[in-house]
C-alpha cells in the first residue's frame, strides 16, 4: 500500500500577507511494511506533510498517489483513504469522548458503516494490540492515566484497520516507563501485522532505537531521508536545524577526538556498550 | 526556614456522585515534607500521576493543603490575606505555551503581569525590557507570539515570569512539547536565572537529562516523596528508579552497563565529559 509524493508544494495563506511555504517540492516514496521516523525542528512542516498521507490537506501543486491512484482525482474515494491511513494526533486523549473505553474505540469502525458485531470485534482486538486490560474495558476514559489514555486513543485509530499508522509525537508527556511501553507496543505491531508506520519524534534517542527510515524535514524541505546511522552522522548539521543526534553519537565523537579508535557511526546504547568493549579488547 | 516548605502536607481530591455525595477519595499528596533553600535548583521527578503537578500547585496557592501546611517564603498558604504576596513570589510555568500566552504582542503580553499587580507604567516597561532580555527574546519584543517557535513562546512565558519579580519560578514540564532546541534554549534560560539573578527554581520534568545540573532531586511515587539526594545520588540508584517507573540519562545508563561488562568506571557519571575522561584515563 505504497504513497508517493511528486513535486508536492503546499502554501498556507495563499496570496496574502501570510503566505508561508510549507512543503517546498517533496518526492517521497513510503514502501509497505516500513518503520520511518520524521523529525524537524518546530514549523519545519512534519505536521503538514504528514497530513499529505491521509489527504487532509491537498497539496498547492503537485500529486499524491495512493497505491497508484492520484488521490486528488474527483472519483477517488477519500473516505477509504482515511480508514486505510490511520493518523493519530498529538495529545489524542484529548479526543476521547465517549461514556467508557469500549465505546470511544468503537466509534471509528461504526462510522465506516460496519455491523455492530464487526465493530465491537475490530474494539475488542485494537484494544488487545495495544495492551490494554480488560477489566478496564468499562471505565470512562477520563479516568486513566496519561498513558492508559493514549493507548485507547491510538487503538481508536487501529480499530479502523489501517495499512499505515501514523502517529504524532505519540510519547510526548508520558514518564519513561510510559514513553518506553509505548514505543515497544508499537513495534510489536510493526512487526506481527506489518503495518507501515509512520513516527513523527522530538526525540532523537528514539527514533535511533526503533526506525529502519529517517527522514529530516528542514524549511519545508526533505533533508535527509536515508537510515539513523547515515543521518546521525550529519549531527553539526542536524544542530544547526535545531535538531541533534541521540547522546551516544556525541561521546563517541568525543572518545574519537581523544584518539580512542572507535567507530562513531553509533546511535544506541547497546552499540556503543559493544564498541567500546571491543576497543578496550583490542587495546 | 526555607523559600518553600511543607509540614505533612496531604491534598485529597474528592469526586463527588450527582447528589454530592462523596464517591471516591484520591490522596494525590500524601504527607510530603519538603524544604527547598533560596537560590537553589531543584528538580522534582515521577511518573504520570505520581502527584508532581499537585504538589507544585500547591507551591503558589492554587491549590490549598486538605491537611499539613506549606509556606511560601514564610507565608502560610493557608492565609487569604496573604494570596497576592505567595503569587507574587513563586511564579508558575505551565507545559503547554500557548495556553499561557494572552497578548496579541509579546511585549504586551509580558507586561500583563506587572499591570495586574497595579505596577506604574514605566516601571512596567522597565520590567518587561528586563524580562525579555532575561530570556534573550528582546528582539521579538513587537512581534506577534502566534509567529513563535514553541521554545520561544514558552520563554516568552518566562519572561512573564520573570517580570513579576519573583524569588522562585516553578516550572511544570515546560519542555514536554518542544524540539530538542526549544528544550535547550527553557533548560539554559532558567539555569541562567537561576545562577545569575539568584531565583530559586523548581523543575517538574520527564526528561532526566534536564535534571544533571540541579542541587536537589526529588522522587515523588503514589503522592510521596521516596527519594531525595543531589542528582549523583539519585541516578546511581538505577534500578530503585525504574520500580518507580523513571529512568536515567542515557550517560548514566551506558556508564552502568558498561560497569557490568567489568569497565571500572565510578558510580553515578552524569555527564559526556565525565564519562569520557574516565574511558580516556582506563584506556
Amino acid at each position: 500500500m505504497s504513497i508517493i509524493l511528486d513535486k508536492v508544494n503546499y502554501i498556507y495563506g495563499s496570496e496574502t500577507a501570510y503566505e508561508l511555504h510549507a512543503l517546498k517540492d517533496i518526492n517521497l516514496v513510503i514502501e509497505d511494511g516500513q518503520f520511518i521516523g520524521i523529525i524537524g525542528h518546530t514549523g519545519s512542516g512534519k505536521s503538514t506533510l504528514i497530513q499529505h498521507f491521509n489527504g487532509l490537506i491537498k497539496p498547492t501543486s503537485g500529486s499524491i498517489y495512493y497505491n497508484g491512484e492520484d488521490i486528488s482525482d474527483s472519483d477517488f474515494n477519500k473516505k477509504k483513504l482515511r480508514s486505510k491511513v490511520g493518523l493519530v494526533f498529538q495529545y489524542p486523549e484529548h479526543q476521547l469522548f465517549e461514556v467508557n473505553v469500549f465505546e470511544d474505540v468503537c466509534f471509528g469502525p461504526r462510522n465506516l458503516g460496519l455491523s455492530e458485531k464487526e465493530a465491537q470485534l475490530r474494539a475488542y482486538e485494537a484494544l488487545k494490540m495495544v495492551g490494554f486490560e480488560e477489566d478496564l474495558f468499562y471505565q470512562s476514559p477520563f479516568e486513566l492515566s496519561g498513558g492508559q489514555k493514549r493507548r485507547v486513543a491510538i487503538a481508536g485509530v487501529l480499530a479502523m484497520k489501517p495499512d499505515i499508522l501514523i502517529l504524532d509525537e505519540p510519547t510526548a508527556g508520558l514518564d519513561p516507563k510510559g514513553r518506553d511501553e509505548i514505543l515497544e507496543q508499537i513495534k510489536t505491531l510493526h512487526e506481527t501485522t506489518n503495518m507501515t508506520v509512520i513516527l513523527v519524534s522530538h526525540s532523537m534517542e528514539d527514533v535511533a532505537k526503533y526506525v529502519d527510515r529517517l527522514i529530516v524535514m528542514n524549511q519545508g524541505e526533505v533533508k535527509y531521508d536515508d537510515t539513523p546511522k547515515e543521518v546521525f552522522g550529519h549531527y553539526l548539521e542536524l544542530e544547526e536545524m535545531g535538531l541533534a543526534a541521540p547522546q551516544v553519537t556525541y561521546i563517541m565523537n568525543r572518545l574519537r577526538e581523544k584518539n580512542i579508535p572507535v567507530n562513531v557511526n553509533v546511535t544506541t546504547i547497546e552499540e556503543a556498550k559493544e564498541e567500546i568493549l571491543r576497543v578496550f579488547k583490542n587495546r | 526556614m526555607g523559600i518553600i516548605k511543607s509540614k505533612n502536607l496531604v491534598f485529597e481530591y474528592i469526586r463527588r456522585d450527582e447528589e454530592g455525595n462523596v464517591e471516591a477519595i484520591n490522596r494525590a499528596v500524601n504527607e510530603v515534607n519538603i524544604e527547598i533553600k533560596q537560590g537553589d535548583f531543584v528538580a522534582i521527578l515521577g511518573h504520570n500521576g505520581s502527584g508532581k503537578s499537585t504538589l507544585a500547585k500547591h507551591m503558589n496557592a492554587i491549590l490549598q493543603p486538605t491537611e499539613g501546611d506549606i509556606w511560601i517564603d514564610g507565608k502560610d498558604t493557608k492565609d487569604i490575606d496573604q494570596l497576592w504576596e505567595i503569587r507574587k513570589t513563586a511564579g508558575m510555568v505551565f507545559q503547554n505555551p500557548d495556553n499561557q500566552i494572552i497578548g496579541t504582542v509579546v511585549e504586551e503580553d509580558v507586561g500583563f503581569g506587572p499591570e495586574n499587580i497595579g505596577i506604574p507604567t514605566p516601571q512596567i516597561w522597565e520590567r518587561v525590557e528586563k524580562g525579555l532580555k532575561a530570556v534573550n527574546m528582546l528582539s521579538f519584543r513587537k512581534h506577534s507570539p502566534n509567529k513563535l517557535s514553541g521554545g520561544q513562546k514558552q520563554r516568552v512565558a518566562i519572561a512573564g515570569i520573570v517580570a513579576m519579580q519573583p524569588k522562585c519560578i516553578v516550572l511544570d514540564e515546560p519542555t514536554a512539547m518542544l524540539d530538542p532546541n526549544g528544550r535547550k534554549e527553557v533548560i539554559d534560560t532558567i539555569t541562567r536565572l537561576n545562577k545569575e539573578e539568584g531565583v530559586t527554581v523548581i523543575l517538574i520534568t520527564h526528561y532526566m537529562e534536564e535534571v544533571i545540573g540541579a542541587d536537589k532531586v526529588y522522587v515523588m511515587d503514589q503522592g510521596s516523596v521516596v527519594m531525595e539526594g543531589t542528582p549523583k545520588e539519585i541516578f546511581s540508584r538505577v534500578d530503585e528508579l525504574k520500580q518507580y517507573r523513571l529512568d536515567v540519562p542515557q550517560v548514566t545508563l551506558l556508564a552502568e552497563e558498561l560497569k557490568e561488562s567489568g569497565v571500572s568506571l565510578s558510580d553515578g557519571i552524569l555527564t559526556i565529559d565525565e564519562l569520557v575522561n574516565e574511558i580516556c584515563q582506563l584506556y
